[in-house]
């Protein structure tokens, strides 16, 4: 539940940050809807089992499933090197707020 | 062939797009290894198409895993068309940036190569995580191909063009990444094999993959979220904009026909949202594109329209249905950068692709007048070119399915298709050379050359149909019945 309620308020912040017009705040928006994304995967691997999937005895009912963990990690590694790229975009176009509906100036 | 190749189409290019990052400025060979991987590259899936024209499929499970955990690549007669399409489609483009200069600002090799690594990722993955990898791995690239440009002389409008373009593509990949984890959480699985007709059984499934679907239809640019690509395409370089054109969102088409024909298998009770969306995508696409100011984006708008007939065939998923999609798909990635590549030459030339302002081109260059000619004739559906056989076999198609109104929305929308080439040839090619301008500029033949390749493709796509209807027939065979391609996955 608490799981859920998280991912909610992130996705709540994100939608909230990207309705507005400066690209920094979107840039965030992204940061947290990517933080969304991955919590979401998380729990598809159930978040009863918590034991660390390592070793060689290992007990289905316990042990955490290994490939969201997996996921979120590839997720992980994506968003971030995407979120720089924006943020270098972000401070490249100059004066960018008020002007984007000027399509062919 | 076997199956254990496979993983050369991403392993080779990505080593190569390793390699070239390292050049040092101004340095030609990256330019060669780029050219050589292409042209290995198209050799090699016509190999495949050859090896997998009678319905074979190829598949590898890489790291030796049992089947369901290894990472699977998968090749069947609909993959090795698009390789060797996407493949063939590159090299022309890459020609043209080449001659017309973007091609020899530094990072230009290494993130083409990367791009098309992942490209042909996507289009044998049959894992639905490692297809949302792919797909990262081929846009990466293309945010910074899409701001190339020589020191000093980037435009504020390809910042804000890139900006569009990498938000939005941001938040689709989000979007699919939880498509993609609420299957798992469904069905247990992303293993394409083991998901075969998963969303029929389950209606939780269904609604998951339904999320990935939807992610891949904003790619594909279907209505209503289509503005993103008429804003970003035209804001680039031409022979970036041609070769995106090729590749972007044919890639999210290929993907729909995939996962709909896997997971979904074809199921009727969903067809008819695909239906109205495409049919309805085919005609604002058409209506918007007679009213742009500049070439490339009308060609832009003339696209989303076309995105919608080639989706049109797996809105009908029947077997003419799918072999009409199919031949659509490849007849547009063709005459569509045919059409940029021509629009792109005038621009590279004469520094301007405002309608408005172009006049009497037909008469000082003819072979790029007349390979836009091709291209919008083909376009539009008119013999003996390959649209008029594409947007035959799709309205016989429709009107076989029953969808006689999407028949009649395809035939009237490609009239206004018309429409749109016949007010750009008027203005930009067919009106006098205006007085007093005594300019001596000439569009070069290295810059004329790769549209007017891609327009002879059309006419011999369109003479020598025959050639081309039995494969995708075949691809189609493959996406109507999935055993062998789910048995070769999990073997």
């Amino acid at each position: 539940m608490i799981l859920a309620l998280s991912i909610g308020v992130l996705v709540a912040g994100a939608v909230f940050l990207m309705m507005s017009r400066s690209f920094i705040r979107v840039v965030l928006g992204f940061v947290l809807l990517s933080h969304a994304a991955n919590l979401l995967l998380f729990s598809t691997g159930g978040t009863s089992r918590r034991a660390e999937p390592l070793g060689k005895s290992l007990d289905p009912v316990l042990t955490a499933d290994p490939l969201p963990q997996a996921f979120v990690l590839t997720a992980i590694v994506i968003s971030f090197a995407i979120t720089i790229y924006l943020l270098s975009l972000a401070i490249t176009g100059g004066r960018d707020e008020d002007d984007e509906d000027g399509d062919d100036a | 062939m076997t199956g254990a190749l496979l993983p050369l189409f991403v392993a080779i290019p990505l080593t190569a797009a390793g390699i070239t990052a390292f050049a040092r400025p101004g340095r030609r060979w990256p330019l060669t290894v780029l050219l050589a991987v292409l042209a290995v590259h198209v050799a090699a899936s016509a190999l495949l198409l050859g090896a997998t024209r009678d319905g074979e499929v190829y598949a590898d499970g890489v790291g030796g895993w049992v089947p369901g955990i290894a990472i699977p690549f998968a090749a069947d007669a609909l993959s090795a068309l698009m390789l060797t399409f996407t493949g063939a489609l590159s090299l022309v483009c890459c020609w043209y940036a080449i001659a017309s200069g973007v091609g020899r600002v530094r990072l230009f090799s290494p993130l083409v190569l990367a791009m098309i690594a992942g490209v042909n990722g996507a289009l044998l993955t049959a894992d639905a995580f490692n297809l949302f990898v792919f797909i990262e791995v081929m846009l990466m690239p293309s945010y910074g191909l899409l701001i190339l440009a020589r020191r000093g002389q980037g435009t504020e409008r390809s910042v804000r063009g890139s900006r569009l373009y990498v938000t939005f593509n941001l938040f689709v990949s989000t979007l699919f990444l939880v498509g993609v984890g609420l299957v798992y959480a469904t069905a247990g699985t992303v293993n394409l094999g083991l998901l075969a007709g998963a969303a029929k059984e389950d209606g939780r499934v269904a609604a998951a993959a339904a999320v990935a679907l939807a992610a891949l239809a904003m790619k594909a640019a279907l209505v209503p979220t289509y503005g993103w690509l008429t804003r970003a395409y035209p804001s680039t370089s031409p022979a970036i904009t041609a070769l995106f054109s090729g590749l972007h969102t044919k890639v999210a088409v290929y993907a729909i026909y995939r996962l709909y024909a896997v997971i979904f298998d074809g199921d009727e009770r969903w067809l008819l949202i695909g239906l109205v969306v495409c049919g309805v995508t085919v005609a604002v696409g058409a209506i918007a594109s007679v009213g742009e100011q500049s070439m490339r984006s009308m060609l832009s708008f003339s696209m989303v329209s076309h995105l919608g007939y080639i989706l049109v065939g797996v809105a009908l998923f029947t077997p003419a249905g799918l072999a009409a999609g199919i031949f659509y798909l490849l007849h547009h990635m063709v005459v569509k950068a045919a059409q940029f590549l021509s629009a792109g030459a005038i621009e590279d030339t004469y520094g301007t692709d405002r309608i408005d302002r172009l006049r009497g081109i037909g008469r000082r260059e003819p072979l790029v007048a007349a390979t836009f000619a091709i291209a919008a004739l083909s376009l539009a559906g008119l013999p003996p070119f390959s649209g008029f056989v594409a947007k035959l076999v799709l309205v016989i198609a429709s009107i076989d399915a029953g969808q006689v109104l999407l028949a009649v929305v395809l035939i009237a929308a490609s009239l206004i298709t018309l429409l749109a080439m016949l007010r750009v040839w008027n203005a930009v090619f067919m009106s006098p050379v205006p007085e007093g301008e005594s300019s001596t500029r000439r569009i070069p033949w290295s810059l004329a050359a790769p549209g007017a390749i891609l327009a002879v493709v059309t006419i011999v796509l369109g003479l020598g149909a025959q050639l081309l209807i039995p494969l995708t027939e075949v691809a189609a065979e493959g996406l109507l019945d999935t055993t062998t391609y789910v048995e070769e996955v999990l073997r």
